[in-house]
C-alpha cells in the first residue's frame, strides 16, 4: 500500500482550530526553520482511510490465536480501556497540586497494595515504563543497597544462559559485569554452577521463575538461600508471573525485588510494542531506594523518567485486578497452566517438547531432529502458521534450545481454539515430510511474502524521502 | 466476579482428563509445598463489569478537572483532534505485540516507518528510532550514545527540565559515568561556564530548546562550542516549537530528543508519553531501540521490517546499546496520526497560536503588576515574579483555572499558554491576578 506521504495532496487539510483571537507574534527570521516540515497534507477522510488500510494489515489478539511465548498475549478487556479514558484521569496535569489529584493517588495506592499482596513485596513504584525499564530500576536498587553498606566490591550480576536478553543488557547498563551461568540438562539453574559463581564480588542474581523454558525451578528456595548467604540479592523478573499469581509469591520464594509487566500479566494491551508499565516491588529494606519523581524537589533519589510513570496503563491494570479479585487471580494462573499443558499434550507425537514434563504457562518445542529429517526449520513452521491466521510462537528463544518454538496460549483461549491449533500443528508436521518446499516459502496468503531482512540491514532505508 | 476464561467447567474437566489429572493443582507439583501460598490472597472479591466501572468512575471523580490549564513544565495541554482519539483505539493497533512477524504486522511497521519519517522531518535529522519511554529517558539514552572509551563525561545545562536532569543523573550513575551540570545565567545556559567545563573527556552536552523556563537558548553558539571541544551536542526539543523554530538538523546537533506528549497525547497524570530520538547518518548505529526499515519481500514488493537488530539486547545481550525492549509504539502511532491530521500548516498554526497567546498573557500579567523574570525570547512558557504567588494560584483555582507552576523560591511562577486558552480566559486570568496583587 502507499505511504501516507504518497497520498499527500497540496492544500488538503482539516480545520481544527479557531482563528487567533490575540495579536499575532512571530519569531525573527534568524530563529525560524528555513522550510516547513514535509508532513503529509490530507483531509480527515483521507487520514481515516489511511489508518483503516493500515489496521487491516495488523494481527491483534482480537483477530485470532496469538500463542507468543514469554509475551502473555491474553485478551485485553475493553472495560479497562474505558476506565483509563475517563476524563477524570486523562485531563489531570502531572504537576497539579496534591489536593487536585486524590483520585490518581488513590489508583496508585490501591494498585500498590494489591500488587504487593500478589508478589509478597512491601513497597512498589510505578515509575518504570516497561519491563526492561523495571529491570533497570530493580538492579539499581541492588546497586544502591550495596553502596549504602559501603560494599562496593560487588561488581557482578549472575544471569542464567536461558534468560531473556534484557537481563544481561540491564546488568551492563547498571555498571555490573555479567556472569552467565549454564543451565543444567533439565533447563533449570545448575546449583553447582551457581555455587561456583557466587562470592564476595557478586551483587545479585536475576532470575525468572517459572523460567524461560516454562518450568518451575523446584530448587528455588535453595537458590535464593545460596545467593543471600553469599551476600547477594535476588531479583525476580516478573515476565512469567502469569503462571503463578495467587499460587506462589516471589517474596515467599526469597526474592528481594521484582518487576511486573502490567502489559502481560495484568492484561493491559501491548499497543504494537508499547506502552507497557513495569511496576517494581521490593522488600522493606530496599524501599528507601525506590525512585521518585523529583520535579522542583532537588536531587537525592533515583529517577528513571519524568513524573509518576505510565499512569493510564496502571488504571487499566487496576481495573483488571479489581475485576478478577481474590479468586479470579489464581484462577487465571491455573487456567493459563492448564491450557499450556493441554496444548502440549495435543501436539505431542508430532513436534517434540524440549522438556517432556509438566510445564507452567508455556512450553518449548525443539525442531532440531525434525529439521534434520525434513529440512524444514522452526522459522518455516512459524511462517506456515501465518497462512492459517495464527500468530507464530516465539522463535529461536530461549537460546539454550535448538530450533525452538515457544508457545504460551494464556488462559483466555478456549479448548476449541487449542484443539484447532493442535490440529494445524499436526497437519504442518506431516506436510514437512511430504511437501517441505511449500513450508520453506511460506507464507503464501499474507499481505507480503518473506521480507529480505539482510538487505534491510545492509542497505538501511529508515525513512521516506520526497523524490527529487 | 469477572473472568475472561472462556472454557466451561466441563471443558476444563475434559482437558484435565486428557492430562490424566484430577485437579489443576497437580500441575503445580514442581512448586515446593513449603512455598505454596496456603491461604487465599488478601484481595477484595472480584467485581462485575458494572461494579468495577462505577468504582473507577468514583476514583476519577476525586480528581479536579480544570477548564483552563496554564501549567506546562514538561506536560502540555494541547487540543487533541477527535480522530486522534479514535484511531489508536482500533483493536488491532491496541492489542498487537511488537511486529516481530513482519508478514502479520505490516500495518504497525508502516505506521512506525511513517512516524520515523515525520520525526526526521520535524527535527531535520537523518534517522529516527521507533520511540523510547519519554523525553527524560530519551535524553538519558542520548547521553549513553555520546560516550566512548575516551570520552565518558556528560554535561547537562541547568536550564533543562529538572526531571530530565535527574533521570540522566540516574542513568549515568548506573553506567558509572560522570554527569556535570552547567550553570544558568539569566535563565539560559551560561555559555562562558560551558566553555570552561568542556574538556577532552566530555562525551556529550545536553541542552533544551526552548528551555525549562520557556526561553530560547543560543543554540548555534552552544553547538559550536561543543563541537570545538570534540564532543557531541544533544538538543532536547519541544515538538510543537519545532514546527517553526530552527531545527537541530539545521543547527548541526548530533542527537535530537524530546518529549512527544504534545503530539496528541493526553496529560494523563504523566503517562504514557513518548520519547522521540533522532540522529545523523553518522551515528545511526549508535541509536538505541527499535528501528523500522524498508526492504523487499520474496515477491519483489515493498515491505517493512524491524531492522539493524544487531544493536539490540535480544541479539547482543550485555553488549547491547541499551536494554530497551518495549517502547511506546501506540503513542508513536498517535503522534504520527496527530502530525498527519494537523499537516505542516496546522502544526505551525498551533505553534504560532501558543506563542501569540503566551505573549499576550505575559503582557497582561505585566499590566496586572507582575514582573517578567527573564528578558530573553520565549516560546509558550515564561516566568513571572510577584508577591502573593500562593494567593494568585488559589484564586485562579477557585475559578476553575490551573495556574502556572510555583517555582521553589515561592516567589515566581512558570506559566504556559497553549492554543486552547481563549483571549477571554486569559483576560479573566489577568483580572484575577490583578485583584490578588491589589
Amino acid at each position: 500500500m502507499k505511504l501516507i506521504f504518497e497520498k499527500s495532496m497540496p492544500g488538503h487539510r482539516s480545520d481544527l482550530l479557531p482563528a487567533l483571537d490575540v495579536p499575532a507574534f512571530d519569531l525573527p527570521a534568524s530563529m525560524k526553520r528555513a522550510e516547513k516540515p514535509a508532513l503529509p497534507e490530507l483531509s480527515e477522510t483521507e487520514v481515516s482511510r489511511h489508518y483503516t488500510e493500515l489496521v487491516q494489515q495488523v494481527h491483534g489478539v482480537n483477530c485470532g490465536f496469538y500463542p507468543l511465548g514469554s509475551c502473555t498475549m491474553k485478551y485485553n478487556p475493553r472495560i479497562d480501556e474505558e476506565t483509563a479514558a475517563l476524563e477524570g484521569f486523562t485531563h489531570v496535569h502531572p504537576l497539579a497540586d496534591e489536593r487536585d489529584t486524590a483520585g490518581c493517588r488513590k489508583v496508585l495506592e490501591t494498585a500498590k497494595e494489591l500488587l504487593c499482596e500478589i508478589t509478597g513485596m512491601d513497597d512498589m513504584t510505578f515509575e518504570p515504563a516497561a519491563g526492561a525499564h523495571g529491570e533497570f530500576t530493580g538492579v539499581l536498587l541492588i546497586k544502591q543497597y550495596h553502596k549504602s553498606r559501603g560494599d562496593e566490591a560487588r561488581r557482578k550480576i549472575i544471569v542464567p544462559d536461558s534468560a531473556h536478553g534484557t537481563n544481561p543488557a540491564t546488568a551492563a547498563m547498571c555498571g555490573f559485569d555479567v556472569v552467565n551461568i549454564a543451565s543444567g540438562p533439565d533447563g533449570l539453574v545448575d546449583l553447582d554452577a551457581l555455587k561456583a559463581a557466587l562470592g564476595p564480588d557478586v551483587a545479585g542474581l536475576m532470575l525468572t521463575n517459572p523460567n524461560t523454558v516454562g518450568l518451575f525451578d523446584s530448587n528455588i528456595l535453595e537458590i535464593t538461600r545460596l545467593v543471600h548467604e553469599a551476600g547477594g540479592l535476588c531479583y525476580y523478573d516478573g515476565a512469567n508471573l502469569n503462571a503463578v499469581m495467587g499460587v506462589v509469591r516471589p517474596g515467599d520464594m526469597g526474592f528481594d525485588c521484582v518487576h511486573l509487566n502490567l502489559h502481560k500479566t495484568f492484561a493491559t494491551p501491548h499497543g504494537g510494542g508499547g506502552p507497557g508499565a513495569g511496576a517494581v516491588g521490593c522488600k522493606a529494606f530496599l524501599a528507601d531506594f525506590l525512585p521518585r519523581s523529583v520535579t522542583m524537589d532537588g536531587e537525592g533519589r533515583l529517577q528513571v523518567r519524568s513524573f509518576a510513570g505510565n499512569f493510564l496503563v496502571v488504571v487499566k491494570a487496576l481495573t483488571y485486578i479489581l475485576t478478577l479479585g481474590r479468586e479470579g487471580i489464581p484462577e487465571a494462573a491455573e487456567n493459563a497452566v492448564l491450557n499450556a499443558n493441554y496444548l502440549m499434550e495435543k501436539i505431542k507425537g508430532t513436534f517434540e517438547p524440549a522438556f517432556d514434563r509438566v510445564c507452567m504457562h508455556e512450553f518449548v518445542l525443539t525442531l532440531d531432529k525434525y529439521k534434520k529429517e525434513t529440512g524444514v526449520s522452526a522459522l518455516d513452521v512459524a511462517k506456515s502458521l501465518i497462512d492459517y491466521g495464527m500468530h507464530p510462537p516465539t522463535m529461536y528463544f530461549p537460546l539454550i534450545v535448538h530450533e525452538a518454538l515457544m508457545l504460551e496460549p494464556t488462559e483466555t483461549e478456549s479448548k476449541a481454539t487449542l484443539d484447532e491449533a493442535a490440529e494445524i500443528f499436526r497437519k504442518l508436521y506431516k506436510q514437512g515430510f511430504e511437501d517441505p518446499e511449500t513450508m520453506r516459502t511460506a507464507p503464501h496468503h499474507a499481505v507480503i511474502g518473506r521480507p529480505d531482512e539482510v538487505r534491510a540491514a545492509r542497505n538501511p532505508i529508515l525513512r521516506w524521502k520526497k523524490e527529487e | 466476579m469477572g473472568s475472561y476464561i472462556p472454557s466451561s467447567e466441563a471443558e476444563r474437566r475434559e482437558m484435565l482428563e486428557a492430562l490424566g489429572m484430577e485437579s489443576v493443582r497437580e500441575l503445580y507439583k514442581d512448586v515446593p509445598e513449603s512455598v505454596l501460598l496456603d491461604r487465599p490472597l488478601n484481595l477484595p472479591e472480584g467485581l462485575s463489569e458494572m461494579e468495577v466501572r462505577a468504582k473507577l468512575e468514583d476514583m476519577a471523580k476525586l480528581n479536579r478537572n480544570y477548564r483552563t490549564i496554564l501549567r506546562g513544565a514538561g506536560a502540555y495541554d494541547h487540543y487533541i483532534p477527535s480522530i486522534v482519539r479514535y484511531i489508536p483505539a482500533k483493536e488491532e493497533f491496541l492489542t498487537a505485540y511488537t511486529p516481530y512477524q513482519a508478514e502479520m504486522s505490516q500495518g504497525v511497521l508502516q505506521s512506525i516507518f511513517e512516524y520515523q519519517t515525520m520525526i526526521c522531518e520535524l527535527t531535520g535529522m537523518d534517522v529516527s528510532n521507533a520511540s523510547v519511554y519519554d523525553g527524560a529517558s530519551a535524553a538519558a539514552e542520548a547521553a549513553a550514545m555520546c560516550r566512548d572509551r575516551k570520552r565518558s563525561v556528560t554535561l547537562i545545562s541547568e536550564t533543562v527540565h529538572p526531571d530530565v536532569i535527574n533521570t540522566v543523573r540516574t542513568y549515568c550513575y548506573g553506567a558509572n559515568a560522570e554527569l556535570k551540570v552547567v550553570p544558568a545565567k539569566d535563565g539560559k545556559t551560561d555559555l562562558a561556564a560551558l566553555k570552561e567545563m568542556l574538556a577532552a573527556d566530555t562525551a556529550g552536552v545536553i541542552f533544551q530548546q526552548p528551555n525549562f523556563f520557556g526561553l530560547f537558548e543560543d543554540a548555534e553558539e552552544i553547538i559550536a562550542a561543543v563541537h570545538e571541544a570534540g564532543a557531541m551536542a544533544v538538543m532536547s526539543c519541544n515538538p510543537i516549537a519545532l514546527a517553526v523554530m530552527k531545527t537541530p538538523g539545521e543547527l548541526g546537533a548530533d542527537v535530537a530528543v524530546g518529549e512527544g506528549q504534545p503530539l496528541g497525547l493526553p496529560l494523563g497524570f504523566g503517562g504514557p508519553y513518548l520519547g522521540f530520538m533522532a540522529t545523523t547518518q553518522k551515528h545511526m548505529r549508535r541509536l538505541p531501540g527499535r528501528i523500522v526499515g524498508e526492504t523487499v519481500d520474496s515477491r519483489g514488493g515493498r515491505a517493512y521490517v524491524l531492522s539493524l537488530q544487531a544493536r539490540e539486547q535480544h541479539i547482543r545481550r550485555e553488549k547491547a546499546s541499551s536494554n530497551i525492549c518495549s517502547n511506546e509504539a501506540l503513542c508513536a502511532l498517535t503522534a504520527g496520526l496527530y502530525m498527519a491530521t494537523m499537516g505542516p500548516d496546522g502544526m505551525a498554526e498551533v505553534a504560532r497560536q501558543c506563542m501569540a497567546k503566551a505573549h499576550y498573557l505575559a503582557q497582561k500579567l505585566i499590566e496586572a503588576g507582575c514582573r517578567l523574570e527573564y528578558s530573553g525570547r520565549f516560546f509558550h512558557e515564561f516566568v513571572t515574579r510577584q508577591e502573593n504567588c500562593r494567593e494568585i494560584l488559589g484564586a485562579l483555582s477557585d475559578e476553575g483555572i490551573l495556574g502556572g507552576l510555583l517555582l521553589p523560591d515561592g516567589e515566581s511562577i512558570l506559566w504556559c499558554v497553549t492554543e486552547k486558552a481563549s483571549k477571554e480566559a486569559l483576560d479573566e486570568v489577568a483580572d484575577i491576578v490583578k485583584e490578588a496583587l491589589a
